[in-house]
């Protein structure tokens, strides 16, 4: 029985690790998720400074993204720019 | 078995013609194309405001309306982020801010966006990172090797790659929001080729609409946070 070659393996790994990646994804989900919270309960309690708020809190999600794009470069790059196949 | 992927889901980069230069391979891409339409997007507007302010009239009616609005925006964003020495920095934030805004967009008109490409989005940050250490080393001269060390000697290497993040962050948040929306609208037209009528128009409000906005709003935003910072302070 023939085993898995080089490439193979190292394809396969890559895809795992793409899908490891992609955990790095929960952070930004529960950090934005509870700012959004603090975002509407300053609503609630300043109706008037509505515009300000949301234009602080769409800033601050947006760069709270980062971390998670982090994990969704690695991620692309390990599917579709696999530097490691080269090494062989 | 419908939504098996026969083989064209295809937004990838592609080289479209090759040419030698000094020994070296250069290709001329999909992205190459893409800046250039939005280039003579945005090189048509200008000339045809250039060209209506000239005899602008006091009550403006129309297009010198819309040119007036979009300047008074991006006035009033760059004085209220930087104050007193918005003067100086409102160009720079004016233009990268329409063409990171046009290319973003460009995804709704069938493009594939420029800024989809690390090659774009790189050099944006390169050239906000040598504003940012130009205008240190401008303004704190020796200060601006010193500040490495405070407040603590050791605190040196934290330091140094809070510094040489800065580039890389912004344009990785750009890359990866607009390629994201990007993979997303194709994936969906490739594997639902036959359902997808009317409805993706939503998804394009978002992807391409919304988020192309804040990622332009706040790339713009945290350059000039990031320039104001090194600025020295205004005596209250």
């Amino acid at each position: 029985m023939e085993g898995i070659t080089n490439e193979g393996l190292i394809l396969a790994c890559s895809a795992i690790g793409a899908g490891l990646a992609m955990i790095a994804g929960i952070g930004p989900g529960i950090g934005q998720g509870i700012a959004a919270g603090y975002g509407a309960s300053a609503v609630g309690r300043n109706p008037g400074a509505k515009s300000d708020i949301m234009s602080t809190m769409l800033l601050g999600q947006a760069v709270a993204e980062t971390t998670g794009l982090y994990g969704l470069a690695i991620a692309f790059i390990l599917l579709f720019a696999n530097p490691l196949l080269g090494k062989l | 078995m419908l939504l098996a992927a026969k083989g064209d889901v295809d937004f990838m980069i592609h080289g479209l013609f090759k040419y030698k230069l000094f020994g070296q391979e250069f290709w001329i891409t999909t992205t190459h194309v893409s800046i250039l339409i939005v280039m003579l997007i945005l090189l048509g507007f200008a000339i045809a405001a250039n060209r209506k302010m000239r005899h602008g009239s006091e009550v403006p009616g129309g297009f010198q309306n819309i040119v007036e609005l979009i300047v008074e925006m991006l006035d009033k964003m760059v004085q209220s982020s930087m104050g007193r020495n918005a003067g100086k920095f409102m160009n720079y934030i004016g233009s990268i801010f329409l063409f990171i805004f046009v290319s973003n967009i460009s995804g709704l008109f069938g493009l594939r966006a420029p800024t989809a490409d690390y090659g774009v989005t790189l050099p944006l940050g390169l050239m906000t990172f040598a504003i940012i250490q130009y205008n240190n080393v401008k303004y704190n001269k020796h200060r601006a090797f010193t500040g490495l060390f405070q407040p603590l000697p050791f605190l040196f290497p934290i330091n140094l790659i809070g510094e040489i993040a800065v580039p890389f962050s912004l344009s990785l948040r750009l890359f990866g929001n607009v390629l994201s929306g990007t993979v997303m609208m194709s994936l969906i037209y490739s594997l639902l080729s036959r359902f997808a009528i009317g409805w993706p128009g939503f998804l394009h409000i978002y992807f391409d609409a919304f988020s192309g906005a804040i990622q332009t709003y706040v790339f713009c935003m945290l350059t000039m946070v990031y320039v104001t910072d090194k600025l020295p302070e205004e005596k209250a």
